[in-house]
């Protein structure tokens, strides 16, 4: 057993984990953090995406062990102080960009990611960005418009198909 | 938890590492990035007894100018630095085209160029960039250290000349000559994907002079297409296109061995149009 120790949305974890512990496991079956999702486990879909260290990252694809001493944030962090959704879980809110939402939560640490190195992206950058998040339900396109509101920018209408 | 179960050690400098890695009892394994080795893993495709992190040896990371002009870059160098690097796209310009293709930006901020090229996955981008810019890479073990030329490293489907307890620690990319010219084109399913296909092209000025064309995901290694650049350099693409025939094509899930001869032209007529 490996002895980690973390910083989990702004509060210091620690655990003993095996090696062979993913990140997404310590998260979800240690510290009950089970909104960040387990879709693929190959690294395909995204629904597993947290950010270390303030970036993106697939916490199916990097053992626990990897993550020691690095600060995570989740989709249980995202919220405002005061329970309310912040601005890009609000967008995809009002741009309806989920469906079934398991993709949800990967794709909004995405764009959070994204926002915070490109706080002005073009559409074509937004779903450039989003290539490693799988969405089944909803065609991307409120995602994408979710994002750009989110971003302050003028929303695109949804393509002509 | 999906891996077969392993010791993992997290070593504080590369002195210990290679002491870890050099222990002839263990079937130990180092860990870069992790991108293809932690689902190879979950796959119990890979199952070592011992794991070697390599995450807190800052000594193998970083882009730095070579001595003699060119680069070197530490072997713990993400992706993701390769891409914010003005080094990287002023003096290896074919490693700036090839890595908006390489996966996904959550992957890319793990990735590291060592690990790619240790790992020697037919499939992959970074070794066939290797061949195409004749890098050389150095490799560390607890005995000293040597310089491999890439023409001689990959030597198989994920098999390298690395020998036992060695370790890739730097990649030397050698100043190219005034006017050397790259191109890099892949056909992949979806963007971001492993390629059906792909190649890496260098050559001098407008009459294409030394040549290098480095394919990737066409056989069970990145392979250099002698004679095609032999034609290239006599002036003649068309000749060059025909003179693939000398890969040794193999096919995978995503096409037989006749539709990567097939996808090796249209690679490589495309990237030649870039050129």
């Amino acid at each position: 057993m490996t002895k980690v120790s973390m910083t989990v949305n702004g509060k210091t974890v620690s655990g003993e984990v095996e090696g062979r512990t993913l990140l997404v496991n310590f998260l979800r079956d240690d510290l009950h953090l089970t909104g960040t999702h387990v879709g693929c486990d190959t690294s395909q879909c995204g629904a597993c995406v947290v950010h270390v260290n303030g970036e993106a990252v697939k916490a199916c694809t990097m053992f626990a062990a990897e993550a020691d001493g690095a600060e995570v944030a989740t989709i249980e962090g995202m919220a405002n102080s005061d329970g309310s959704l912040n601005t890009i879980q609000q967008a995809f809110q009002d741009y309806h960009g989920l469906q079934c939402g398991f993709c949800t939560p990967g794709m909004v640490m995405s764009a959070a990611a994204l926002l915070k190195e490109n706080p002005k992206p073009s559409e074509a950058e937004v779903r450039d960005y989003l290539e490693g998040n799988i969405c089944r339900c909803t065609g991307y396109h409120n995602i994408v418009r979710a994002i750009m509101a989110a971003s302050g920018q003028d929303v695109p209408a949804v393509a002509a198909e | 938890m999906k891996a077969a179960d392993f010791a993992y050690e997290k070593p504080g400098n590369l002195a210990d590492a290679l002491a870890l890695l050099a222990d002839p009892d263990r079937d130990a394994s180092p860990l870069a990035g992790g991108q293809s080795l932690v689902p190879m893993m979950n796959f119990r495709m890979a199952m070592p007894d011992l794991l070697v992190d390599l995450g807190a040896l800052d000594e193998l990371r970083g882009i730095a100018p070579g001595a003699a002009g060119g680069l070197t870059i530490g072997a713990m160098t993400r992706y993701a630095d390769l891409e914010a690097s003005e080094l990287v796209a002023t003096h290896a310009p074919l490693i700036a085209m090839a890595l908006p293709h390489i996966a996904h930006a959550a992957i890319r901020y793990r990735g590291t160029i060592g690990g790619s090229v240790a790992l020697a996955d037919p499939a992959a981008e970074m070794p066939a960039l290797m061949l195409a810019m004749d890098a050389e890479i150095e490799a560390q073990s607890s005995q000293g250290s040597r310089r491999i030329r890439a023409a001689e490293f990959f030597t198989g489907i994920y098999d390298t000349a690395l020998a036992p307890g060695e370790l890739v620690t730097a990649i030397h990319i050698t100043a190219a000559p005034e006017g050397r010219r790259f191109a890099f084109y892949e056909l992949a399913r979806r963007h971001g994907d492993y390629a059906m296909a792909g190649v890496a092209v260098a050559a001098t000025g407008t009459n294409r002079a030394d040549p290098r064309i480095a394919f990737f995901s066409v056989s069970d290694r990145p392979v250099r297409a002698i004679r095609a650049e032999a034609a290239l350099q006599a002036g003649d693409a068309e000749d060059a296109m025909a003179a693939l025939d000398e890969i040794d094509f193999a096919g995978d899930l995503n096409a037989d061995a006749r539709t990567k001869r097939h996808l090796a032209g249209v690679v490589l007529k495309r990237a030649l149009g870039r050129l």
